[in-house]
């Protein structure tokens, strides 16, 4: 096990730059996830690290080691591909033991690992089977367990799941983080579903255009966006984003955007006051909007009067697609709600949730 | 009258469908179900029977007749097939045949395959190999017997191979490559390959085409090395492509003709069946012996197609 480094790493194809100076360092032993839009150059940076394309430029290291110049097969890494990749021709005995038979292992420690790591995966009884014989879910297992019997230093997953089914996904991703609780292989998982990234990540790499747009813990990527971005790329349904502009009235700040004017918290004021008078972008998540009426100690200085114009019942809650005056807000509400479709509502935003960006530089101020 | 047949062909089929299908509304329902298959398939049959299974089996019965097909001989024709000198030595060639130029087409085409892959200019190397393909096998002779042109020693080499040879290495003779009996088979074969390689490289390409990225990588990230993910991979994965293209150069390497018509016309023990089959029936007049060769060469082909045939039903199976 090992961690891995990435110094300045670009890849340029031609004119196109996938992967723009990344400088990255994944702990040995952590769980961590690239995430970012189709075409972020996340899957790049994954084939730089397993020594699929080289780096023009920059660093990188397994463990100790720089690894620019080594071939994938001497990097000790292990990778789960999109498409499962199993060699058609063989059984998923033999598939799994590909790898070991040309490191030429004993075959009584082949024999031994391939029924582990079969074991583990449930997958016991498949293994004289062959790739076509196999359903999406076990072959995407017997890609797995052909990484895990490897016992490498470090896996590097493709979008493992998307090629399965919905159910099967959240129930392999259990499995996945599972596995790795008990192998504690370092681990580099490449998706582009942020619910994937946020539930199993460790820690979460947001990346857009070759860039790392923020490098942290989900719950802080939640919680805490360093850019409006991120901001938008992590939950779901999105934040809402409002132009507004920061005004000083008694003493107080506001969220003014035109239609209707929001309280900044008093603990948050010092950290806006800069801001007064200067257009800023207003961001507040639908989990952090309420109806009024289910509102405990509803502010009236964070009320939102406005005109529902779909209702989407989830059971668990309810989506409400809003307009206040030219802005479009999304609120996720409880599901006693009773506003209904071309109702007027009251609602109640949160405002100790807020954040604003700088619309320039569209990085957070708070 | 190329007009004739261009407008007439499709006319007659038209026709006969119509015909057909107004016959067929005369009759009940059920009737026409199961009458119209047939007849659908009616003038392609008739067609294969006339020009296809008729001949196969009037050649045989011509087989066990005399030269001039008048007198039953039961087997002497087989007999002479394989007992006749300028016979054994076909058969001998035609093995050669079999071996090499199937052997070198199947394995430059692969080779190239591989090759090619890897380049930026690929297509332009593909072209080139392949442009033989569009020169008839006569002409490709023609231009190949300059190649093997003979002078005798001191004498200007005009014939490229020893022109060259003789220019590279100080005290070379300038070998007949066309009467010398260790080098004139292999000339000839040369010569198929030359042609034929093309063929087998896009082919074999194609197929090498479609073999996943992703199941190479796998293979480089698992730890082959790149002659391993050659052997254990894209070997396994074109086998079936490679059965197909070798099986197309077996027959072509038993129906060996116009390379030996043109260069030898197999002489210097360069005989292969098909010209003797040609020599039998158009200079002997012997309808007989002819026929006799010519089904000789019919079932040496039809275990290979069998084989395919079987090959393709397993894949079929497994798909």
């Amino acid at each position: 096990m090992a961690r891995v480094q990435l110094s300045g790493v670009t890849k340029k194809f031609g004119a196109v730059t996938a992967v723009n100076e990344i400088t990255l360092e994944i702990p040995d032993k952590q769980f961590t996830v690239l995430v970012g839009p189709s075409g972020c150059g996340k899957t790049t940076a994954l084939r730089l690290i397993a020594g699929l394309e080289e780096a023009t430029a920059g660093d990188i290291f397994i463990g100790e080691r720089r690894v620019n110049d080594v071939p994938p097969k001497d990097r000790d890494i292990a990778m789960v591909f999109q498409n499962y990749a199993l060699y058609p021709h063989m059984t998923v005995y033999d598939n799994m033991a590909f790898g070991l038979r040309l490191r030429k292992y004993p075959k009584t420690e082949i024999d031994r690992r391939v029924k582990e790591a079969a074991e583990m995966l449930g997958i016991g009884m498949l293994l004289d089977r062959k790739p076509k014989q196999l359903s999406g879910g076990q072959r995407q297992r017997v890609a797995l367990g052909r990484a895990i019997v490897r016992e490498p230093q470090v896996f590097l997953m493709d979008e493992p799941l998307s090629n399965l089914d919905a159910k099967l996904r959240v129930q392999t991703r259990a499995e996945i983080k599972k596995l790795h609780a008990r192998l504690q292989t370092t681990t580099i998982y490449v998706t582009h579903d942020q619910v994937e990234a946020m539930t199993m990540g460790d820690r979460i790499v947001v990346m857009k255009d070759g860039l790392v747009q923020q490098v942290d813990t989900p719950l802080n990527l939640y919680e805490r966006p360093a850019n409006l971005f991120v901001a938008g790329f992590i939950g779901s349904p999105a934040m809402n984003f409002i132009d507004s502009a920061l005004a000083e009235a008694g003493g107080k700040l506001f969220v003014d955007a035109g239609t209707f004017r929001l309280e900044v918290p008093a603990d948050l004021v010092s950290q806006a006051r800069p801001w007064v008078g200067r257009r800023v972008v207003f961001g507040v998540r639908p989990e952090d909007i309420a109806d009024r009426a289910l509102a405990n100690g509803a502010q009236p200085a964070w009320t939102i009067k406005a005109g529902v114009d779909v209702h989407e019942p989830l059971g668990s809650d309810v989506i409400l697609y809003l307009t206040a005056g030219a802005h479009s807000i999304v609120a996720r509400v409880d599901a006693r709600t009773q506003a209904k479709m071309g109702d007027n509502v009251e609602v109640v935003v949160n405002m100790r949730k807020m954040h604003l960006f700088n619309p320039e530089t569209q990085q957070a101020i708070l | 009258m190329g007009l004739l047949v261009a407008v007439g062909v499709p006319a007659i089929q038209i026709g006969y469908v119509i015909l057909v299908e107004h016959l067929l509304s005369l009759l009940p329902a059920r009737t026409q179900r199961t009458l119209r298959p047939g007849l659908w398939l009616a003038p392609a049959l008739a067609f294969l029977a006339t020009f296809l299974i008729y001949p196969a089996v009037y050649t045989v019965y011509l087989s066990v007749l005399d030269a001039r097909s008048a007198a039953f001989v039961g087997v002497r024709n087989y007999v002479f097939a394989f007992t006749n000198r300028e016979m054994l030595i076909a058969l001998r060639n035609n093995l050669l045949w079999l071996v090499c130029f199937t052997g070198l087409t199947v394995g430059a085409g692969l080779l190239l395959a591989v090759l090619t892959d890897r380049v930026r200019y690929e297509a332009a190397a593909k072209s080139i190999i392949f442009l033989p393909m569009a020169i008839s096998f006569v002409a490709a002779s023609v231009i190949w017997k300059f190649v093997y042109e003979f002078r005798p020693a001191g004498a200007p080499q005009i014939g490229v191979l020893n022109a060259a040879l003789t220019a590279l290495l100080p005290g070379f003779r300038p070998v007949a490559w066309l009467v010398n009996l260790l080098t004139n088979n292999l000339a000839l074969i040369t010569v198929g390959v030359w042609v034929w390689t093309g063929f087998c490289l896009v082919i074999l390409s194609a197929a090498l085409k479609g073999i996943p990225a992703e199941l190479l990588e796998a293979a480089r990230v698992d730890g082959a090395t790149e002659w391993q993910v050659f052997r254990r991979l894209v070997l396994p994965s074109l086998s079936p492509t490679i059965a197909v293209v070798a099986t197309t150069m077996v027959i072509f390497a038993l129906k060996a003709f116009d390379v030996v018509y043109v260069m030898t016309n197999g002489n210097f023990n360069t005989e292969v069946i098909a010209n003797r089959m040609y020599k039998e029936m158009f200079t002997s007049r012997d309808f007989g012996r002819a026929s006799a060769i010519a089904v000789l060469l019919f079932g040496a082909t039809v275990p290979i197609m069998i084989a395919n045939i079987r090959r393709f039903r397993q894949q079929e199976a497994i798909r």
